[in-house]
């Protein structure tokens, strides 16, 4: 059997931090901050990865990107084996993997001008020659990120967080990445602006059939640009699915939880908010089982000594949760 | 499982409200009007100015000193020792009847040497080993451990020591105080290097491929100069003032060479019954100190990319 291998094909993945302390400076304890995350991403496809501040999404991105080495785990780029590369065969695939920053204003150098930013990749990879060349190149860039083209002298400074966004995207646009790691790319906007950049992403998927990795709290913007969803919780994955599926008939009770606390822009409207109680456990130390179990408004035995896995139930759709196979306890009150 | 086209409308109720495509933007960046450039700088950057100004004419009276109406300032006149300022003597002479007033001229030029000297030493070699100890994680500790031996030295002792160990000159003073004032530099470097490694656009630049020399000489190297030009012109007020400390208590500049600390060390003696000889060369130091410091402070303002949004 063969079949074309997706683009990202991430298994297994783990990052653990070693906590340092004591008079010698020895390892105390781990954080674990991702432990143990699968997905993959098709060509052209929009993943999101949500969960709330501090469950590992942040650090699947950089693992991916290896700006940090993944403790365990795979990362498969087209079928090749990524995640164990050493730098210098790394380097010429970085081009195909980019990245787009959360906050507009330290993710651009504030001493280099417009132009040195977006041409720094093709400089790099040596994908052109000359000042004239990279002039060309930049310049279409600009006007792929809807820039005007003067901007190119300019620094940074002179740039409002929108503009700088963009011209974030546009060096992650300038090698020719088939996957852009969006990593909270619009969460530092205002919703008007947040609105520009979300429709400017989708339109570059059209137009490039770029793959996108949205990493976000947002569900609200997640839900206008995604295919498929994955949450996230204290550095697993509880549950993935199309986004159909998962805002329509969301499987894990954090899943409902996080939907239900998704703002609706109407005074009016009733709702059922699943208001969590407790704070979210901490990684140095995570819950044994379900690691939701602490907060878990389904709570039962089974959930606080094993560990429940992703399982299939329904199309596309994966839930780690123990109530999935209680058929009694499957329709659940409806949380949106 | 692969969806590779967008469904037509949202499922559930919360959505981002749609907007249009971003349009192209009109520029919206005036230019600024080229105006009374000079005068602008002045009303701007008012300590720089005061500072460069009293700094020029320092550096002018040091290069110029000879055209200035001097004479030998080691010239010796025993019968005309210990002149109150006159028209002749316009700083009055010392104990040995030298002219005064040439000696603090052609002082200049020693503070001048030493304190651009060390600066531009101390900070050179400085960065050079904070960049070394910001990227290399396992030296890191080592030279901090050496930078905090040497600071826990105050750094006038330090010089004594090395000047104790070597011949008096004006080389060997450059030396002493740039090893003292090293630490300083190194640790600063050291901080900014390992705050700038963390900045997103570091990152994006490790993404796109850019390697670790290019980081370090396109994204980190320029974002540590104004912190370092900063550092320098104080490291420049400092090294003046210890070079004069050093030549007063004798552990400086050979007396044969005219130093500021030298003239003040041989006024000393007398400095209740003729107070212009250590007056004089005094107030040379105290006003070059002072327009190095203006222009540290007016450069620090200065110097950050973001204050220049106020044009």
């Amino acid at each position: 059997m063969t079949r074309t291998p997706p683009l990202l094909e991430v298994n297994a993945l783990k990052k653990h931090f070693p906590l340092r302390g004591g008079l010698f400076g020895g390892v105390t304890g781990q954080v674990y901050a991702v432990d143990g995350v699968t997905f993959s991403i098709e060509k052209g496809e929009t993943l999101s990865l949500v969960g709330e501040s501090g469950c590992g999404k942040s650090t699947v991105g950089k693992a991916i990107l290896r700006l940090i080495d993944p403790t365990d785990g795979e990362v498969w780029l087209d079928g090749a084996r990524i995640d164990n590369l050493p730098a210098s065969q790394l380097r010429p695939l970085r081009r195909r993997i980019q990245v787009v920053f959360q906050d507009p204003f330290s993710s651009l150098n504030p001493r280099m001008r417009v132009r040195d930013i977006i041409a720094e990749p093709l400089r790099n990879f040596g994908l052109a020659d000359g000042d004239g060349e990279i002039g060309d190149r930049v310049a279409k860039l600009m006007d792929t990120v809807r820039l005007p083209r003067d901007a190119m002298r300019r620094y940074p400074h002179e740039f409002s967080g929108g503009q700088r966004q963009r011209i974030g995207i546009a060096r992650a646009l300038a090698p020719g990445a088939d996957l852009i790691i969006c990593d909270e790319a619009v969460s530092a906007l205002d919703v008007s602006v947040k609105a520009q950049i979300v429709n400017l992403l989708s339109d570059l998927q059209d137009e490039l059939g770029l793959a996108l990795l949205f990493i976000s709290h947002d569900l609200a913007i997640v839900e206008h640009l995604t295919h498929r969803v994955a949450v996230m919780y204290l550095g697993k994955i509880v549950e993935i699915a199309e986004r159909r599926a998962l805002f329509a008939n969301p499987r894990h009770p954090y899943t409902r939880a996080l939907l239900s606390a998704v703002p609706v822009p109407d005074p009016t409207a009733k709702r059922d908010r699943i208001i969590l109680t407790g704070d979210v456990p901490s990684p140095i130390n995570p819950p044994s089982g379900c690691r939701f179990h602490t907060r878990c408004p389904y709570v039962f035995d089974r959930c606080r000594t094993e560990e429940p896995v992703l399982r299939e139930v329904g199309e596309g759709q994966r839930t780690a949760c123990h109530l999935d196979e209680l058929p009694a306890l499957r329709m659940l009150p409806q949380a949106a | 499982m692969s969806a590779t086209t967008l469904p037509d409308a949202p499922v559930a109720t919360a959505s981002a409200p749609h907007v249009t495509p971003a349009s192209a933007m009109p520029d919206v960046l005036p230019q600024v009007a080229p105006r009374g450039r000079v005068l602008t700088f002045i009303r701007r950057h008012p300590t720089i100015f005061a500072g460069g100004l009293l700094l020029s004419l320092v550096v002018f009276v040091a290069v110029a000193a000879p055209l200035l109406g001097t004479a030998d300032p080691t010239a010796l006149a025993p019968a005309k020792r210990t002149r109150e300022p006159s028209a002749l003597y316009w700083f009055g002479t010392d104990m040995l009847g030298r002219d005064i007033y040439s000696r603090v001229l052609y002082g200049a030029r020693v503070s001048l040497i030493v304190g651009f000297a060390v600066a531009l030493l101390a900070s050179v070699i400085g960065m050079v080993i904070g960049l070394v100890s910001g990227f290399v994680r396992w030296a890191d500790s080592v030279i901090m451990r050496v930078m905090d031996g040497l600071m826990s030295i105050p750094p006038i002792l330090l010089a004594i020591a090395l000047m104790a160990l070597t011949r008096g000159s004006v080389g060997n003073v450059v030396t002493a105080i740039t090893i003292a004032e090293i630490p300083r530099v190194s640790r600063l470097v050291r901080g900014v290097v390992l705050s700038l490694r963390e900045q997103p656009y570091v990152e994006a630049a490790v993404a796109s491929g850019t390697r670790v020399p290019m980081i370090i000489w396109r994204h980190i190297v320029p974002n540590t100069l104004a912190p370092i030009t900063v550092q320098a012109t104080y490291i420049c007020a400092s090294a003046m003032i210890t070079e004069a400390i050093l030549s007063f208590i004798g552990a400086g500049t050979p007396p044969i060479i005219p130093s500021w600390g030298n003239i003040m060390a041989e006024g000393r003696a007398l400095w209740q019954v003729k107070p212009y000889i250590v007056f004089f060369p005094a107030v040379f130091l105290s006003l070059t100190v002072l327009a190095v410091n203006l222009l540290g402070d007016g450069l620090r303002d200065a110097l950050d990319p973001r204050m220049a949004k106020r044009l």
